[in-house]
């Protein structure tokens, strides 16, 4: 994981979990356009979920397909809601998710990814949120299924916790599950979900002490002059 | 981009209302928390479809129609045939509705509607092959939203089921790779019939079956697919609201044991 990767965008963030390889970047709050999308009471939380042609087995369209549509609004239905949006009234937040790699569990890694951008561009946030994906293979309900293993699983399971509250955002399931295995799988991806969260507090404590260290350094120069 | 629309004036006044009521325990129609609304299933009502079913889930009113046509498989898939889903919100439904490509709403729609259906195995798509990696029988299933007064997901998934089920064709021999049609008429060949539950989370509390104005004041709504064999085949969370552990557990066994009844009364509409 890393944090503040480009230059450009207001807040960003790369993160590599397993084979995947997810560039996320927010910019805003920034001033609504089209004009008429703004809300007078909170800032329009917007999220593009995008796969690189390059980042699958058989090159992908690059136009979006229904499929990131969907995932575009279950992750942004993961994310608003942490975000203090009724702080910036007719603005945009926007939200860019692009997988350049893709290993099975891009959404989950994707919303890891986003909530660092989030944090990075210094926008106010309830808690950071953080993905992971339990599933199936050979009747055994596992941890984070790979590409392969998803492409012969018998179920997937991705879902984003906000750690500190033990509530989920993102929830979604196909395969076939019984009930106990339900409960099961579901454990073990919230469980999964507060260590990455652990992850994604250190790598912005990382940058945030090296920039703490440079501002001290700063000013010391600064009171010698 | 993906983004929340705002709430509609009106909604907004109304939203106190609702969601008193439902913390008191009461509902805005009167029902009981885990009340599903009466629900009527209609088979065989677009003749030229092969297969077609009108549902009325309270005021809510989906149809859905199968058209079965041959065409080429999937590279992964040569032998199967293809199941492809599709929802279209008419403008004539609701007054937020438009006109134009389908937006993340109904592609949400289509997309947890054929989940259900693929995951839970409810065709065998292996006897729709004509001829391995050249012709198959593709199944269209569209879903067409009439009356928007909430749980479109359920309604949706129901009219699917209803209109599959309802879906004949000709039974067929292949020669040289062509499917020669027969005489006699033939059921698709289903082997599972899943049924959604979609529960709301109100005010920290849950009710069953959403109706418009209750889902405009949800925090958020879980939808739990399960088959015949009480398995979870599909699930879909929306709303920009929070489950915890506990509480989708718990909406998991509802749903398990509420499916089982309207499993039942959906097949024993149909046969």
């Amino acid at each position: 994981m890393e944090v503040g990767t480009l230059d450009k965008a207001d807040g960003s963030a790369y993160v590599e979990h397993g084979r995947n390889k997810i560039l996320a970047a927010v910019y805003g709050p920034r001033e609504a356009h089209p004009k008429h999308i703004a809300l007078a009471d909170r800032a329009v939380v917007r999220c593009r979920y995008h796969m690189a042609p390059f980042s699958t087995d058989e090159r992908k369209s690059p136009a979006p397909s229904r499929r990131e549509l969907e995932l575009s609004k279950v992750i942004r239905e993961a994310l608003e809601p942490a975000i203090m949006s009724e702080y910036y009234p007719r603005s945009t937040i926007d939200i860019f998710i692009e997988v350049l790699q893709a290993d099975a569990g891009t959404r989950c890694a994707g919303i890891t990814a986003a909530a660092l951008a989030l944090a990075d561009a210094g926008i106010p946030m309830r808690e950071l949120v953080a993905g992971c994906a339990a599933g199936k293979i050979d009747g055994k309900v596992v941890l984070d299924l790979s590409d392969v293993e998803d492409k012969q699983g018998e179920a997937d399971l991705p879902v984003a916790l906000m750690p500190k509250s033990n509530v989920i955002g993102l929830l979604q399931m196909d395969g076939s599950l019984t009930e106990d295995e339900f409960k099961q799988a579901l454990d073990m991806s919230t469980d999964a979900c507060r260590r990455i969260y652990e992850m994604q507090r250190e790598t912005l404590r990382q940058k945030y002490h090296v920039v703490r260290d440079e501002a001290e350094k700063d000013e010391e120069t600064e009171v010698k002059a | 981009m993906s983004a929340t629309h705002q709430l509609s004036p009106v909604a907004r006044l109304e939203q106190k209302t609702v969601v008193d009521l439902i913390g008191k325990g009461k509902r805005v129609d009167d029902r009981g928390q885990l009340d599903y609304r009466p629900t009527t299933i209609m088979l065989g009502v677009v003749e030229k479809a092969n297969g077609s079913a009108q549902v009325y889930l309270g005021k809510t009113k989906v149809l859905a129609g199968v058209k079965i046509q041959p065409g080429t498989p999937f590279a992964d898939t040569p032998d199967e045939g293809i199941l492809t889903v599709n929802a279209e919100f008419v403008p004539l439904a609701s007054p937020t509705f438009e006109a134009g490509p389908p937006d993340e709403n109904s592609i949400e729609l289509a997309r947890v509607v054929d989940r259900g259906i693929r995951e839970s195995k409810a065709i065998d798509l292996k006897k729709l092959c004509i001829e391995p990696g050249k012709k198959v029988f593709m199944i269209f299933v569209d879903v067409y939203v009439l009356d928007h007064d909430g749980n479109l997901i359920d309604a949706a998934a129901m009219a699917a089921l209803g209109a599959l089920v309802n879906a004949k064709m000709h039974a067929f021999r292949v020669e040289n790779g062509e499917p020669v049609y027969l005489e006699e008429i033939i059921p698709l060949p289903m082997q599972n019939y899943p049924v959604s539950i979609t529960t709301a989370k109100v005010d920290n509390v849950t009710v069953l079956d959403p109706c418009l104005e209750e889902e405009q004041v949800m925090s958020c709504r879980l939808t739990v697919t399960t088959g015949k064999d009480d398995n979870i085949c599909a699930m879909q969370k929306g709303g920009l609201g929070f489950l915890s552990p506990d509480e989708i557990k718990q909406i998991v066994s509802t749903s398990i044991t509420k499916a089982k009844d309207l499993r039942a009364k959906i097949l024993s509409n149909v046969k």
